[in-house]
């Protein structure tokens, strides 16, 4: 088995095509996501137009249920998920003290089967319809009501699907199997157990949406009759299916983001993190109760009384850890010395917002009440307090934190207070008032609103508020455009940092550390500053790294699902076998030949000192 | 018998364990296996939910002959057993014992699939599919989708088998039988439930 | 401006938003939740009102703090050193964990208790008006079982009295909601969900359909005209005679467009199909096809093409715009705008 010391240079394409570095990953799963946000934005725009005043004639009912539809969907599958994975690729191999992740064959296989079903969900725009049923795409409507788009949605989410399914178990079998020495659990960084956690969600819930969508696929391709209740078939058990991924797929989005909050606010407070075994705690206690309480999406389905009661105490019970959390990052603040950065403009904006839909959320969870609110604008406006002004915020905040990291740049810092504060009050004069259009009798999901029923002028601030959020996003893309032009020289820890990450350049050679660190603490970084020294104590001698090769054939994988999936869609049984057969071909190749890799010697780059 | 020699000195006890990526793959696979856990558990409930809706075809009662099953069943249950043994070679460092449990494995797994197929014929024409009813669905997914997993599995052994000779038992190549026999027996695990919840069950009429 | 300040300003914004909405009321009092009109919207409201409550009270405990750490301890130009670091504190644990449990447990018990209230099944009371109600894209049909009485879009209920629903869908899942009267309950095929409300005032109550089913989803209003005891007998008695009448002979150019394009799917009285809604009392309606105004002008544009109207049914109403000539449009519209009960 010959070692080569070395690969040849490949080009900027063949090297993004081909690569297995977490680092590339995370930069190829945020330039996607972010391609997708800006389309899921532009999809919300369109209907806050629509949306402006009663009657309107700018989209009419079939275009609004595309662009309702395709909003929901990119903004979680293909923007939000994306945005998360590229941090946590990022970010958690080097919080840890590795070199890369458990399987980095698979993690590019992970980007690029959520790239083709990103792409798959969005070719019904030019193909003849885009799936039109709602992001939860419920039968009946979806199977024998809708055309060719639901298909589109399905087959595109299950391969997406895949992609997300096997990178939650890549950080699982990474967080526990490759902690650099020293770290125990007890020690590793918020956002690492956040990742954590939120991988075990994924491996868990996935599952079940898998089962849901090849439901509704076989209903629709194979006219199997899961869903026909002229043959017996029972449209509320996709529901369920639907909702026992779908509830913990919000804490999915949401957990990361705590860990972000979490790191932020300990480093620009300047102290470490407040309570952090609780905090630990609570993120695992939300995880496990986020699978408990999927059926308050369904209060209004007919379960009866004792269903209903028992899940609405049940979602109200994740108030109490998530409360610890709220309190717990107040208290990292108290008696720090706070640094208003971009970052902690978000993190701190975050506070306030995310606990205003938590409290929507609790209010929500009551049953009886929510027979008021449901399926109205009052579900809207706290899932996108919780969503936009949770998860997003926090997005932002993370990447203005690690951006230097990710890309050896700084953001611009005054571009980033602006880019702040019109994405905040946009984003609160857009869905304050949706609280009140919901209990004033404004349903979701609707193109139009008729005039003189109270829902006038709620609607017209809330369209003037996305306008805001638009020109927030587009400063933060002038903000990205501006920093590119200016060259790489940022500093190794910027923020006078407390984690791992900041011990290495900024951006890391590709190998990460030069030696592995040796672990005495939490705040790993942190506790050698205090001990005076200038960096972590290596816990292994200096000498060759083995790296992975890159390789083609995930994308090539991904390229015959997606392959299979338009023979699936128009019926050509060929079509389908011959993608499914590039796909199988590809994993025996990859079975058959072995990859020896490569060494680097870190001596010959400019590593980290000692 | 030197190349033996040769490995009962260089390889460790349990080979599958010995490097990081090893211990990585059983791992992974493991937590694998967990989420597979949760798609198999899913389409049960669906079965469960939907079975009493044969909108007015043949029911399970009629439709099941537990001869048949059992018999499907003795012989995926022994190829998990043989599975076993060949682990047990491995671990022994003896890699001709090892492929002869993996042949047998294989063919007892063709013998399961070929039985599932003939029962399927058999209800197709009894007026029992995928398109009859909602138990029909749910029927043909849940047990299908297993069906599915023997075979993919099914191949996965004739490329691990094809291999054995040029690569032979090395560190590198020793998890991949461990994966294997780990996926194999939750396959046959599946299959317990199958044939209590779908065939006993159904067969009774609960 | 410090940061600290132009944080103060821009949170002002959300509420002047929020005044000026209360300004303008708290909506239409036939149509928001917030004006409930019955005892069951009533009760609704009054959960929402101790949720809300203890969820502000926990929002300026929060708010309060928030803004005391960020004023206080920010960092000042100049200031050097390390501030102490601190673990946590099991106390402050213990509190911020013990008290949101307290006020958890305030707002389940009238959740609970109020869920299992609403949830009681009101059919088989001897006092209740049983009504069956079936959603289809995109129209609602109201079934009097006891009373004999099928009618659509527009529910006639006697104020005071409660209404028992059994709710269905034809289709789609649809979900029967009015909200000035009670929460609302999806409408599912191939099984029945129970529900009661009752009107405490009479009024015309605006009712919308709240699950996605279709282009026209948004397009699925009707009405639920809660009025006194006599009126209602009134109605109900004119419908029933209207069901009983025996047809007369087709005199009017209109009542023959009818019988020979619509009757097949609209019935009239005891005579007709049920693909589409009933017309009995199509003239005294308060809206076409649910949301257009009621006039001859609307309803000629519905008649000549409805699926232009209300895209996206499965089951199309045919356009006969092209189908019947001029003169016979005019008669049919005639005839259908005079269709009354109470005259």
């Amino acid at each position: 088995m010959g070692h080569s010391h070395a690969p040849k240079k490949k080009g900027f394409l063949m090297d993004y095509l081909t690569t297995v570095d977490h680092k590339k990953i995370g930069i190829l799963y945020f330039v996607a996501g972010g391609i997708f946000f800006l389309m899921g934005g532009l999809e919300a725009l369109l209907m806050r137009i629509q949306l402006i005043v009663p009657n309107n004639t700018f989209l009419n009912g079939a275009t609004f249920n595309e662009m309702m539809t395709m909003h929901g969907t990119t903004m979680i599958f293909l923007a939000a998920m994306p945005i998360i994975f590229a941090l946590m690729n990022a970010i958690v191999p080097l919080q840890i003290g590795a070199r890369d992740v458990a399987f980095p064959f698979v993690n590019s296989l992970g980007f690029w089967l959520f790239f083709f079903g990103g792409v798959l969900v969005n070719c019904g725009w030019f193909l003849g319809g885009s799936p039109d049923a709602g992001w939860t795409s419920y039968p009946p409507l979806s199977t024998s009501f809708s055309g060719f788009g639901i298909d589109f949605y399905a087959l595109g989410l299950q391969i997406a699907g895949l992609g997300t399914l096997i990178g939650g178990i890549n950080f699982l079998a990474t967080i526990i199997n490759m902690r650099a020495p020293g770290m125990t659990f007890m020690r590793m960084p918020m956002f690492t157990w956040a990742s954590f956690v939120t991988s075990a969600l994924i491996l868990f819930a996935f599952p079940a949406i898998t089962v849901g969508l090849v439901l509704l696929s076989f209903d629709r391709l194979f006219s199997a009759n899961f869903f026909n209740v002229a043959n017996g078939g029972n449209e509320v058990i996709y529901q369920h299916l639907f909702w026992i991924f779908g509830h913990p797929e919000v804490y999915i989005l949401i957990l990361p983001v705590f860990g972000i909050i979490s790191e932020v606010i300990s480093t620009f407070s300047k102290k470490r993190l407040f309570g952090y075994s609780s905090m630990v705690f609570a993120t695992v206690l939300i995880g496990f109760l986020g699978f408990m309480v999927w059926a308050h999406h369904m209060f209004t389905v007919g379960m009866g009384p004792v269903a209903n009661a028992l899940f609405g105490i049940a979602t109200m019970l994740i108030a109490i850890p998530t409360g610890i959390k709220i309190f717990n990052w107040l208290f990292t603040m108290w008696g720090g010395q706070i640094r208003f950065t971009t970052a902690n403009l978000w993190a701190v904006g975050f506070i306030p917002t995310f606990v205003i839909g938590g409290m929507t959320g609790v209010m929500l969870a009551a049953p009886a009440a929510d027979y008021q609110y449901h399926d109205t604008y009052f579900v809207v406006a706290h899932f996108h307090y919780v969503i936009v002004g949770g998860m997003v915020f926090g997005l932002f905040a993370g990447l203005y934190y690690w951006w230097p990291k990710m890309f050896g740049r700084m953001l611009n810092e005054a571009l980033g207070k602006w880019n702040f504060w019109f994405f905040f009050i946009g984003f609160h004069l857009t869905f304050f008032p949706q609280h009140f259009l919901g209990l004033m009798g404004m349903q979701r999901r609707i193109f139009t609103f008729l005039p003189n029923q109270g829902l006038d002028f709620g609607n017209m601030i809330s369209t003037i508020g996305a306008f805001g959020m638009t020109i927030g996003t587009i400063i933060f893309l002038i903000n990205i455009a501006v920093t590119n032009s200016k060259p790489k020289k940022a500093p190794a820890d910027p923020w006078d940092g407390r984690t791992l990450e900041w011990a290495i350049p900024s951006p890391p050679p590709e190998y990460n550390f030069k030696q592995t660190p040796q672990v005495r603490g939490y705040d790993a970084l942190w506790v050698e500053k205090m001990a005076g020294n200038k960096g972590m104590t290596p816990a292994e001698p200096l000498g060759h790294i083995h790296m992975p090769s890159g390789s083609i054939l995930p994308f090539i994988m991904s390229v015959g699902l997606f392959i299979a999936a338009f023979g699936l869609m128009y019926e050509k049984v060929s079509v389908a076998i011959i993608g499914a057969l590039i796909t199988l071909l590809c994993m025996l190749l990859r079975s058959l030949i072995d990859d020896p890799g490569y060494h680097v010697d870190p001596t010959e780059d400019k590593g980290v000192e000692a | 018998m030197s190349a033996n020699h040769a490995l009962h000195t260089e390889l460790p006890a349990e080979p599958e364990k010995a490097t990081l990526e090893g211990r990585n793959k059983i791992l992974g696979f493991w937590l694998f296996l967990g989420g597979e856990c949760v798609l198999f558990g899913s389409l049960f409930a669906t079965f469960i939910a939907l079975r009493d809706k044969a909108n007015g075809g043949p029911t399970g009662v009629e439709l099941f002959s537990l001869p048949l099953v059992a018999l499907a069943t003795i012989l995926l249950l022994t190829s998990s057993l043989t599975s076993v043994m060949s682990i047990l070679a491995m671990h022994k460092k003896n890699v001709s014992q090892m492929v002869v449990w993996l042949v047998i494995t294989a063919l007892l797994g063709l013998g399961f699939l070929g039985l599932e197929i003939y029962e399927f014929t058999e209800y197709v024409h009894e007026g029992h599919s995928l398109t009859s009813s909602a138990f029909g669905s749910a029927f043909y997914t849940l047990v299908g989708f297993h069906g599915a997993h023997v075979a993919f599995g099914l191949l996965w052994l004739f490329a691990l088998l094809a291999t054995t000779g040029k690569k032979g038992l090395t560190v590198v190549t020793a998890p991949k039988y461990f994966v294997f026999s780990l996926y194999w027996h939750f396959v046959d695990l599946v299959w317990v439930f199958i044939f209590t919840v779908v065939y006993l069950m159904g067969k009774v009429g609960i | 401006m410090s940061n600290r300040r132009w944080q103060h300003v821009w949170r002002l914004l959300p509420l002047l938003v929020v005044l000026t909405l209360l300004l303008t009321g708290c909506g239409d009092p036939y149509l928001s939740a917030l004006t409930p009109s019955g005892p069951v919207a009533d009760q609704q409201l009054s959960l929402m009102k101790i949720s809300i409550g203890v969820m502000v009270f926990v929002f300026v405990v929060v708010m309060i703090i928030f803004t005391y750490v960020l004023v206080r301890y920010r960092k000042r130009p100049g200031q050097e050193g390390i501030p102490k670091q601190v673990e946590g504190s099991h106390t402050l644990e213990i509190i911020w964990t013990t008290i949101p449990i307290i006020l958890l447990i305030v707002i389940a018990i009238p959740t609970v208790s109020t869920t299992f209230a609403l949830a009681k099944d009101h059919w088989d009371d001897p006092d209740a008006i049983k009504v069956k109600v079936t959603g289809h894209q995109f129209w609602w049909e109201f079934e009097y079982p006891d009373l004999g009485v099928t009618t659509a879009q527009d529910l006639h209920i006697p104020v005071g009295k409660k209404i028992a629903l059994q709710v269905s869908s034809k289709d789609v899942i649809h979900s029967f909601w009015v909200p000035a009267l009670a929460g609302k309950i999806d409408a599912n095929p191939g099984n029945a969900n129970t529900m009661w409300l009752q009107a405490d005032k009479a009024g015309v109550f605006k009712g919308k359909c709240a699950e996605l089913c279709g282009y026209s989803h948004a397009l699925m209003d009707f009405k639920v005209i809660a009025e006194d005891q006599a009126s209602f007998d009134k109605w109900i008695a004119g419908m029933k005679a209207a069901e009983t009448a025996k047809p007369t002979a087709s005199t009017q150019l209109g009542q023959q467009v009818y019988e020979a394009n619509c009757l097949a799917c609209h019935a009239i009285g005891g005579q007709g199909g049920k693909v589409g809604p009933n017309l009995t009392d199509f003239g005294d309606r308060q809206t076409i096809a649910g949301y257009l105004d009621h006039n001859a002008d609307e309803l000629k544009r519905w008649i000549s093409n409805p699926d232009e109207v209300k895209t996206g049914a499965k089951v199309k109403m045919p356009a006969f715009g092209d189908k019947l000539k001029p003169e016979e449009m005019d008669a049919l519209v005639d005839y259908l705008m005079g269709l009354k009960i109470n005259q």
